[in-house]
Formats: C-alpha cells, sequence, structure tokens
C-alpha cells in the first residue's frame, strides 16, 4: 500500500521529490514549486496536528518551507525518502515552537495535550491522502491502548516522553518501550522500510 | 544514562519526545550503533506515515507569500549543509517549559528512581497497575483538560514545589508535587481544602515518593486554599499539626 502515497517517491512519470530536491538544493525555483504543492499538505497538517492554532500553523508550516529552500542540500538521498526527511524538519519545527514559553502558555490554558483525538477528520479532496489516513487509522487500531496513547500523545500532540508518563502516571521506562513499540508495530503494519 | 537505556530510546527519538540534552546523547550513541540507525530510520519513517495521515489542503495564498519569499532567502551551499550536522534546535526550548510542565518533568524525573523494582514485579501485576494508573490518569486528565483549568504554583520549602490546578466546573482539583522531604518514620503527609480556616480533607499522598500527581478527593466548592500537614499513617480526622504548607487556590 506504500505506493497509495504519491510523495513517498514512487517510482512514476513525473519527476520524484529525490530528484526535485537535488534540483531545489541546485538553486531551481520552479522545482522548488513542485516539492511545495505535493508537501504542504502533510506538512502544514503536520504542524496542525501538534501546535491547534490554525493562524500560527501556517505561520510556521510557510518557515518551514522557506528553511526547506536554504537547507536543501542537506537532504541525503542515501539516508531516505525526502518525504521523510522534509516531515522529520516540520513536525520537530512544530514541536519547538510548541515548547516554547508563548505555546506553553497557550497550552495551558487550553490544556488541549489531553485530548486524544488526533485531527484524522481534517477535510481533504486528495484521495491518497484519505487512503493514507484509512490506513494509518486502521494500524493505529492494531497498538495497546498504552501504546497509542504514548505514539499519539508524543506526536501528535508534541509532548515529551517525561511529560506522556506524567500524564499517564506510567513509569518513564514503561513510557519508553511502549512508545517503541507501538512504533514498530505501525511499521509492520504500514510496511514501512528505511 | 547507559547504552541499553539509550538503546530503548530510538521509539522516543523518532517522534521527537526527547529533551535537547537526551537527543544529543542519543545521536551521539547512534553514530557508533549499526542495528540502532537501521531500527532509527525506520521508526522515524513510521512517524511521518502519521504527518501523512493528518494532510490537509493549504490555502492557495500560503503558496504565493512563499514562493515569493525563497527568492530573498540564501541558500546553503553544499559545503556548508555539510557541516551542518543536524538541522538546529530552537536553543530556547528547555529553558521555555511553562510552570506546569516544569513540574511536571521534575516530578517524572525523580519518580525514575521507582522503574528499576517496578519492572521487575510479574507482567499481570504491571498490567493491573497500568490499568490503575490509566483510570487516574483519565480523572486527573478531566480536571487538567478543562477548559476553566487554572494552576497555579508555589515553593514549599526545603526545595519542593507544589503547583495546583484547579476546575471549578469539574469541582475538583490535582495537586502536583515535587522535590518533597520524606515524611517522618510511621507519618504521611495529608491534604486539606481551607474553607475560610477550616480545614477539610482532601486524601493522602503517597507516601515514599518525593514527586506525585495527585487528585485531590472532595469537592472544590467553598475552599480558598489547600494545605498540607504531617498526620499519622492513615491520616486524621482534623489536622494534628500546623502545616507544612498553605497555597491559596487560583481564582
Amino acid at each position: 500500500m506504500k505506493e497509495a502515497v504519491s510523495t513517498g517517491g514512487a517510482p512514476s512519470a513525473e519527476p520524484d521529490l529525490q530528484e526535485l530536491m537535488r534540483r531545489v538544493a541546485l538553486g531551481d525555483q520552479e522545482a522548488f514549486a513542485s516539492v511545495y504543492d505535493r508537501t504542504m499538505g502533510p506538512v502544514l497538517g503536520t504542524v496542525r496536528a501538534v501546535l491547534r492554532d490554525h493562524a500560527q500553523s501556517e505561520e510556521v508550516a510557510q518557515e518551514i518551507m522557506v528553511e526547506l529552500w536554504r537547507t536543501a542540500a542537506r537532504y541525503r538521498a542515501d539516508r531516505g525518502t525526502a518525504i521523510n526527511w522534509i516531515l522529520t524538519l516540520a513536525h520537530r519545527r512544530a514541536v519547538d515552537r510548541v515548547r516554547s514559553a508563548e505555546a506553553a502558555a497557550a497550552r495551558d490554558r487550553k490544556a488541549a495535550l489531553l485530548d486524544r483525538t488526533p485531527a484524522y477528520d481534517t477535510v481533504t479532496e486528495q484521495v491518497e491522502a484519505r487512503l493514507e489516513r484509512e490506513q494509518v487509522r486502521r494500524c493505529m487500531r492494531t497498538l495497546t491502548e498504552i501504546q497509542r496513547q504514548a505514539v499519539t500523545l508524543a506526536y501528535y500532540r508534541g509532548l515529551t516522553y517525561r511529560e506522556v508518563a506524567e500524564v499517564l502516571t506510567l513509569p518513564l521506562g514503561t513510557v519508553k518501550t511502549r512508545m517503541r513499540d507501538g512504533l514498530i508495530r505501525l511499521r509492520d503494519c504500514l510496511g514501512v522500510t528505511a | 544514562m547507559n547504552t541499553a537505556d539509550l538503546h530503548t530510546l530510538t521509539g522516543a527519538y523518532a517522534v521527537d519526545a526527547l529533551s535537547d540534552t537526551e537527543r544529543a546523547a542519543f545521536e551521539r550513541h547512534l553514530s557508533g550503533c549499526a542495528p540502532c540507525t537501521q531500527e532509527t530510520a525506520e521508526l522515524t519513517a513510521t512517524s511521518a506515515r502519521l504527518g501523512l495521515a493528518v494532510s490537509v489542503t493549504p490555502r492557495a495564498e500560503l503558496r504565493d507569500e512563499v514562493l515569493r519569499r525563497i527568492t530573498t532567502v540564501r541558500q546553503e551551499t553544499p559545503r556548508e549543509a555539510g557541516a551542518a550536522t543536524s538541522a538546529p534546535r530552537a536553543t530556547a526550548r528547555r529553558m521555555l517549559l511553562s510552570r506546569w510542565a516544569l513540574a511536571a518533568c521534575v516530578a517524572a524525573a525523580a519518580a525514575f528512581g521507582g522503574v528499576a523494582v517496578w519492572q521487575h514485579e510479574r507482567a499481570e501485576d504491571a498490567l493491573d497497575q497500568a490499568r490503575q494508573a490509566a483510570q487516574d490518569a483519565d480523572r486527573v486528565a478531566a480536571v487538567l483538560a478543562a477548559p476553566d483549568a487554572r494552576s497555579g504554583s508555589a515553593k514549599l520549602g526545603d526545595g519542593a514545589t507544589g503547583t495546583v490546578v484547579v476546575s471549578r466546573s469539574q469541582d475538583k482539583a490535582v495537586f502536583v508535587v515535587s522535590g518533597m522531604a520524606p515524611p517522618p518514620q510511621g507519618k504521611t503527609y495529608q491534604l486539606w481544602f481551607d474553607e475560610g480556616g477550616t480545614m477539610r480533607s482532601a486524601g493522602l499522598m503517597e507516601p515514599g515518593r518525593s514527586a506525585q500527581t495527585v487528585l485531590m478527593s472532595g469537592t472544590v466548592a467553598g475552599a480558598s486554599g489547600m494545605g498540607i500537614t504531617v498526620e499519622p499513617a492513615g491520616g486524621s480526622e482534623q489536622p494534628t499539626s500546623p502545616p507544612v504548607a498553605l497555597m491559596p487556590l487560583p481564582a
């Protein structure tokens, strides 16, 4: 099912994302526009899942895109697909932002960190995004409750594993292993290869 | 942190759930551990799928703005890019945790001492404990997640810090403490709601844990503050000693 994700770098007639990134690193603005078109949706979605705030998410997603342009030469195709690299960057930036003072204060008020429902319900008309969502949702159901909560609170809420341990009142070691076990189960269910 | 500890962090690393210091230690470990590198790559790729799954359709205006902005941004050369070993972290982050998050982190760090013992318990016990913990966590969570949750923190003396989170709509309060000295032998810490000078019991703290999160028992209504006293094990009907700490409840 991995080929259902056009951004995943499956062979096709169009230049793949890896090739586009190589061109972006050489200053090709047209290639960058194509990278933007293929990745801004998941980048914005990832950021919004973590930050919740719509306007702030748009702003951060734009900053990530500009950073992508600036640091494209850092991408190394031999270390993984371009979409992984981009979404890893996006998630880290979102997490950095949510853990900054300003966002933390807002988070205190909303205490949204305990809302464990990820934003799967967001409307998108892209078919492959919908397939991807269905697949992840299906695989999420194969996790134990604690594995699912640990992975979800960290990825979709930006909590550190220490915060996750506190919120779920579980020992740190348990949270660490559940996070790993949960991701391993997801990896196998989704058929992810690195 | 030893090597075995580091190895179990592949999952937490993949979902960005490490502090800056831990992340740095983990990345150093990775450079010398091929199996970890493989697993980390796979789990990071897996977490990217979680991102793909929440894809949204961005507003068209955002595209024009980004494409305009990049025309004025100089790109890193491949040489500069090679020198940057990993994406820079926001340095401010570690200093800027909210007071609540900080209390939670301190509490969690202090609780770490109990893990080794806990892990040796029989699996069934662990499961029961996890279920119980999850139930408690849900009740605590309900207070923390309430739209009207308010928190107040105070130094409790002897380096201890307390944070009380109150939800008036839930009519419940949660007390988070870290750095508590252990109570004297045969004694326990008891929590109280302060109703205009009259103390109403709000339950006992767990003995032997310097850091913990307690759902205070009883209603918040009528209380303007909270207190902690040292009582005989099992607790008392009314305080039998002067409070070790008094805190106002956030309005």
